[in-house]
């Protein structure tokens, strides 16, 4: 973590500014950091997880996505399946949460710049790659063309469908939507899996970097696909989900082989976990 | 070995029937010790003021699914070779306090506080692989820059004083993994029990205060002879040996071997080897709050991987079975700990054979993927 100091492991106190419906089971909280101090110490890079903890209940690992409209505030998004998420789904403004991070190694931002970009996200993995999508608009030239391709099950797992319109606008930026499941639902955009797209975009795959979210199935699909059309391996990056208690590479859960998934990840360079990841209950 | 006078080496001779002072100079230092006592049969570490609390003239029978104690008529202390527990919970309790939440009338949450400072602690009656342990468990919560903050503090209060082994059982295979029978390094004191009292030597400037307080009689020439030669006799003695330093070889490409399966076959999953193996870290983090949710706190408590729970992710486990866990728990011990903190995991202490139920032997099994390797 070059830019910020290793984080505390007890929490910081952050204030729910409001909470946003994404989709039927999927939420956004707009979170507020209470102590101005940690406010502005507090540093992420993009692909980064806080520790979320809800009082009483205990805590989760939720990628951390920027704000579009403060940079003073700390977005997660959130689905609704355990008893911890479940909990922080009925939060209200002005409630408060704890917050201890960020954690983990993030999208390799830096050594992308002058590249062209893939993103391939499914469903709820668009979510760790938008302050990667924010960096590049913050930077746009710094970046070569940019690729978002998001797949989902049916229409309505779609979330922030304001920001795919937003990216749409973007210069040198094209963006594929694909809905796998419903094929006869009113979706303006592809009816079949993100895999059958990737050989259409405008990038140049050999010198590209690719960055991938979602289920393991998917990505490893994905990666392999863009692979035979030109990516190199080494420019494929995925970011893995663990079970994650500590954050911090102590608890044990996450491990996958000589890999602390929250530390030394969770995003990963293809030729450090593809193999594995096609390897059963590794 | 030693070969010059005990003066020169800083070893120093403490008969047998002075051990106690050993343990009033520690109580005067500040310390509450902690040594091997006989309870219910078995040897733990427990807190004790009096060297005749120690077990005394007894020997442990070791072999897969089997453990006993006999008496023997050698009146040695130390006589046995390794505690059922090693020291795992004084440097990392069972379950412990993290931090606490409290909700205030108002809604408002705070943190805090870490807990009170340790009490120093001499942990009196470490083998070579308990120390080897706490050398790896150092290595993992205490990375630089990056401490486990209650590690931290549990360790920075102990003082450690090894004894040599004068007896190996066997399940016993330390000289393999070159983590004993000798406690070469990372005591603050170390002794050497002879039939007539111990060799002792400081291996830190703390131990060094002590052993000068103490204001012993170098050993003789032949006092250290005699420690070097039963050191040697128990190296020899140990009927197993781990078959590689460094798994990672033998188990590429191993991921999907019909061994897996056949020990799977006979794992109970009970996780008696990952409660009793002295580098097993893994924890969960839990929450325990108060009825009326005004506080709650973080705690963490001992985890296994052989649980449902380990891998759980979304409610479903990542690895499924008993093949899935036990190959987790041996390749990571064997293999991953190199990738990870550049050593293998395993001191060859042969607790988690010893206690295995069903008696497997992590030499045994290992060595398969050693030969599966050298057929193929």
């Amino acid at each position: 973590m070059p830019d910020s100091m290793h984080p505390s492991r007890i929490p910081m106190v952050a204030e729910v500014i409001d909470r946003q419906q994404e989709s039927e089971d999927v939420f956004t909280l707009r979170l507020q950091l209470i102590d101005p101090q940690q406010r502005s110490n507090y540093r992420f890079q993009p692909g980064q997880f806080n520790m979320v903890y809800l009082h009483g209940v205990g805590e989760v690992a939720i990628s951390i996505v920027s704000d579009r409209e403060d940079t003073t505030l700390l977005n997660h998004t959130i689905r609704a399946v355990g008893r911890v998420t479940r909990g922080l789904e009925q939060l209200q403004a002005g409630q408060q949460i704890g917050l201890r991070g960020p954690y983990g190694r993030g999208w390799p931002m830096q050594q992308s710049k002058g590249r062209d970009l893939v993103m391939v996200t499914g469903g709820l993995g668009c979510a760790p790659v938008v302050a990667a999508i924010s960096a590049v608009e913050q930077q746009r030239v710094d970046y070569g063309r940019l690729a978002i391709i998001e797949g989902v099950r049916h229409h309505q797992d779609l979330i922030y469908p304001e920001r795919f319109h937003h990216w749409k606008q973007m210069e040198r930026t094209e963006v594929v939507l694909c809905c796998s499941e419903d094929k006869a639902a009113p979706w303006p955009w592809h009816t079949d899996r993100v895999t059958a797209h990737l050989d259409e975009m405008d990038i140049d795959l050999p010198q590209a970097v690719a960055f991938l979210c979602g289920p393991e199935g998917m990505m490893v699909a994905a990666a392999e696909t863009l692979q035979q059309q030109g990516l190199a391996a080494e420019s494929t990056w995925l970011s893995l989900e663990r079970n994650m208690q500590c954050g911090d590479g102590f608890c044990g859960h996450c491990q996958l082989g000589g890999y602390f998934v929250c530390k030394d990840g969770p995003v990963f360079r293809w030729d450090e976990v593809g193999a594995a990841l096609k390897v059963k209950g590794l | 070995m030693r070969e010059q006078k005990g003066a020169t080496l800083g070893i120093y001779f403490l008969p047998t029937e002075h051990l106690q002072r050993l343990f009033d100079q520690l109580k005067q230092a500040g310390y509450t010790v902690v040594a091997p006592q006989q309870v219910d049969g078995a040897i733990v570490y427990r807190e004790t003021e009096t060297a005749s609390t120690l077990p005394q003239g007894v020997v442990d029978r070791q072999q897969p699914g089997q453990y006993r104690l006999e008496t023997t008529p050698d009146p040695r202390y130390f006589g046995w070779s390794s505690g059922v527990q090693g020291v795992k919970s004084t440097l990392f309790p069972p379950q412990e306090l993290l931090w606490q939440s409290t909700r205030q009338a108002d809604g408002q949450i705070q943190f805090g506080p870490l807990r009170a400072p340790q009490q120093p602690v001499a942990l009196l009656g470490l083998r070579s692989c308990d120390l080897a342990a706490i050398r790896l468990m150092d290595k993992h919560f205490l990375r630089s820059g990056e401490e486990d903050p209650w590690y931290q503090q549990c360790r920075s209060h102990q003082l450690l004083i090894a004894v040599s082994c004068s007896h190996a059982s066997e399940s016993c295979f330390c000289a393999s993994t070159a983590t004993g029978p000798e406690p070469e390094q990372g005591f603050d004191l170390r002794l050497d029990e002879l039939a007539s009292g111990f060799l002792i030597q400081a291996g830190s400037a703390v131990g060094n205060r002590l052993l000068l307080d103490l204001a012993l009689e170098s050993a003789t020439e032949l006092q250290i002879a005699e420690a070097d030669e039963s050191l040697g006799a128990v190296a020899a003695s140990q009927k197993r040996a781990i078959a590689s330093n460094d798994f990672r070889p033998h188990f590429l490409d191993k991921t999907e071997s019909p061994i897996w399966e056949q020990i799977a076959e006979r794992c109970l999953g009970c996780g008696n080897c990952t409660a009793l193996c002295p580098t097993c870290f893994c924890h969960r983090e839990e929450e325990v709050a108060t009825l009326d949710l005004q506080q709650s706190s973080h705690q963490r408590v001992w985890d296994s991987c052989f649980s449902d729970e380990h891998s759980q992710l979304h409610g479903i486990p990542v690895r499924t079975g008993r093949r899935e866990r036990y190959r987790q728990w041996m390749t990571h011990k064997l293999a991953g700990w190199h990738d990870q903190f550049g050593e293998s995991g395993c001191v060859g202490c042969g607790r988690c054979i010893t206690w295995c139920p069903v008696g497997i032997d992590l030499v045994q099994e290992s060595a398969r993927f050693v030969e599966a390797q050298n057929d193929a």
